[in-house]
């Protein structure tokens, strides 16, 4: 089985977000870059899939120079071999899924498998709108897949509790997650992804539509809440609840 | 031109809150953009919904019917909208960001090339849209172009819509649907069964997090409380992951959003991840015997407290005061 594996490069969670007096972006000078969790997962699972039944996992990333960084991590975790799109400009998610959309008429893969959001933008869609542009199924906020030959099986996370639905491949499905916990790299595979495949294609060589439908015209710093007060016992808790807050 | 389709998600057979929100924001969103307001409910049978949301002061109600629609799949659905923003000339559909909504609104969009905005918390009279990244930590002013936008909108950010003076007209639509195109089957739901109020509807929300140190001090401890409050019950990604509660309790910015009137921390260290999910709460109380856990910059009132003792000091105070 081929699984396209795509995969973003974002700050790490835990770095505290900064945003710039201009209104233009983030500072990232104390940045830290990882690959977006949900993606890491995505690709534990790829690795999974094709350690029961053989195949080859295509991690692809759409970014600048840099991302090759995250690219090789995967390519470390177990990854065969990795494409990244060079491209310095903001794309839209459009633009991305039908970047990828490219890829996977070249490449043909049986599963393309990939975070459901990414942790910087938080906007859930390539996903989705990958699956529309190839006329496959989708299959979001995965926490459990399962495999009878083609036929695939996924329990989704949604609103009070678990959808199960089923489909044939080839199709798209974005991670949840309690889909798996990903592998650390290891000694051997850090050694091992140096020598891996790693292409770079321009975005422009693509042939696709990249000019942005959705622009972000400014950023701003999200309204702060006022200070709060500790209290001393259990008592003057429920009093200023009800008496002072009023909503109990 | 101006013209807003609003999918009015259905749940076991009745709109909910979800929908009510989604029918406020596109009668705002239509009301800036000078064009009518249209709920769309779509279904096997949806006449009754249908003419339930024509109640919310839209222009016009549809009932969008098509056995494929019976359950809610992204690609029988995505086909049946798109067709229908085509039909009517809509430039905007708008959805609250539910799983459906989340599921549905980008395979739509990539459907008919339009752009999206996802989770947005506010529509300008220009049309532009505010929405939340970086886990709340930066709120982007966001602008969209072409004939047609999709929207999801943050279930916390608008009210439900009020019911009108008088109920809109409602019309049948036959769904235009390639049935040969469909390839997903819907297995099967497994609902989590709770008496509580929905987490996304309840006025008042006690979350337990890593702090209970097990899946049955939830039951023991932190549920008299929450059921003397008549809350709903939340939990933090570590008490989920660590397999004290289901996951769909997860309040967090990958798990659910919440803005009740009073949300309750209870042993919840308060990563950036968690306060996404509910710092637009109206008060929040943390419970915690750590003072310097991060929780306590986002909350009104804090108390530095062991919660095995507090918790249930705290459930008997409560039920004093009910029945003072």
């Amino acid at each position: 089985m081929k699984i396209l594996v795509p995969i973003k490069r974002v700050p790490d969670p835990a770095t505290t977000i900064r945003v710039l007096s201009d209104g233009s972006g983030i500072a990232t000078d104390n940045v830290k870059w990882v690959i977006n969790p949900f993606d890491e997962i995505a690709i534990e699972e790829a690795l999974r899939i094709k350690e029961k039944q053989s195949g080859e996992v295509v991690l692809v990333a759409i970014g600048q120079q840099t991302w090759q960084e995250q690219l090789r991590t995967g390519l470390a975790m177990g990854a065969d071999r990795a494409i990244l799109v060079r491209n310095d400009a903001a794309l839209d998610s459009l633009a991305l899924a039908r970047i990828l959309a490219k890829i996977a008429e070249n490449e043909k893969p049986d599963l393309v498998i990939l975070g459901k959001q990414a942790i910087d933008d938080d906007s859930n869609q390539v996903g989705q709108m990958l699956a529309e542009m190839l006329g496959w199924p989708q299959a979001t906020f995965a926490s459990k897949v399962e495999f009878a030959g083609t036929k695939c099986t996924v329990v989704r996370e949604v609103d009070g509790g678990l959808e199960t639905i089923a489909f044939s491949l080839p199709a798209v499905i974005t991670s949840d997650l309690r889909l798996n916990e990903p592998r650390y790299a290891s000694l051997p595979g850090i050694m091992k992804a140096r020598k891996k495949e790693l292409k770079e294609i321009p975005a422009e060589s693509l042939g696709v539509d990249l000019a942005p439908k959705l622009v972000v015209k400014n950023l701003a710093a999200p309204p702060k809440r006022q200070a709060g007060r500790k209290l001393e016992t259990v008592q003057q808790l429920v009093e200023v609840l009800h008496t002072e807050a009023k909503v109990i | 031109m101006g013209d807003v389709l609003i999918f009015a998600e259905t749940m076991l057979g009745h709109l909910p809150k979800s929908t009510l929100t989604a029918i406020n924001a596109g009668n705002d969103l239509a009301q800036k953009r000078g064009g009518k307001s249209i709920a769309v409910v779509a279904g096997d049978n949806p006449d009754a919904l249908a003419g339930e949301a024509a109640k919310y002061g839209v222009t016009k109600a549809i009932a969008l019917t098509h056995a494929s629609l019976k359950n809610y799949l992204a690609d029988a659905y995505a086909q049946a909208f798109a067709n229908l923003v085509k039909s009517t000339g809509a430039e905007y559909v708008i959805a609250t960001a539910t799983a459906a909504g989340k599921d549905l609104m980008p395979r739509l969009a990539a459907r008919l090339g339009a752009p999206m905005a996802s989770d947005i918390t506010s529509i300008n009279a220009d049309g532009t849209v505010v929405r939340p990244m970086y886990a709340g930590n930066a709120m982007a002013t966001v602008e969209m172009s072409g004939p047609v936008k999709v929207i999801s909108v943050r279930g916390t950010a608008f009210d439900a819509a009020k019911p009108a003076a008088s109920a809109a007209p409602v019309e049948k639509v036959n769904a235009e649907i390639d049935a040969g195109a469909l390839k997903t089957e819907f297995v099967s739901f497994n609902q989590t069964k709770s008496d509580r109020p929905q987490l996304t509807e309840a006025r008042i929300i006690v979350s337990g997090g890593r702090g209970l140190k097990s899946g049955d001090n939830f039951k023991t401890v932190l549920e008299p409380l929450v059921d003397e409050m008549g809350a709903a019950m939340g939990a933090s990604r570590a008490a989920v992951d660590a397999g004290f509660v289901p996951n769909d309790l997860q309040v967090g910015q990958t798990g659910k959003v919440v803005a009740p009137e009073l949300y309750v921390a209870v042993g919840i260290s308060g990563a950036i991840q968690h306060l996404a999910g509910m710092k637009d709460s109206k008060i929040i109380v943390a419970i915690n015997k750590d003072e310097e856990a991060p929780i306590f910059s986002v909350a009104d009132y804090g108390l530095v407290a062991d919660l095995f003792k507090a918790v249930p000091e705290m459930a008997a105070e409560v039920k004093k005061l009910k029945h003072a």
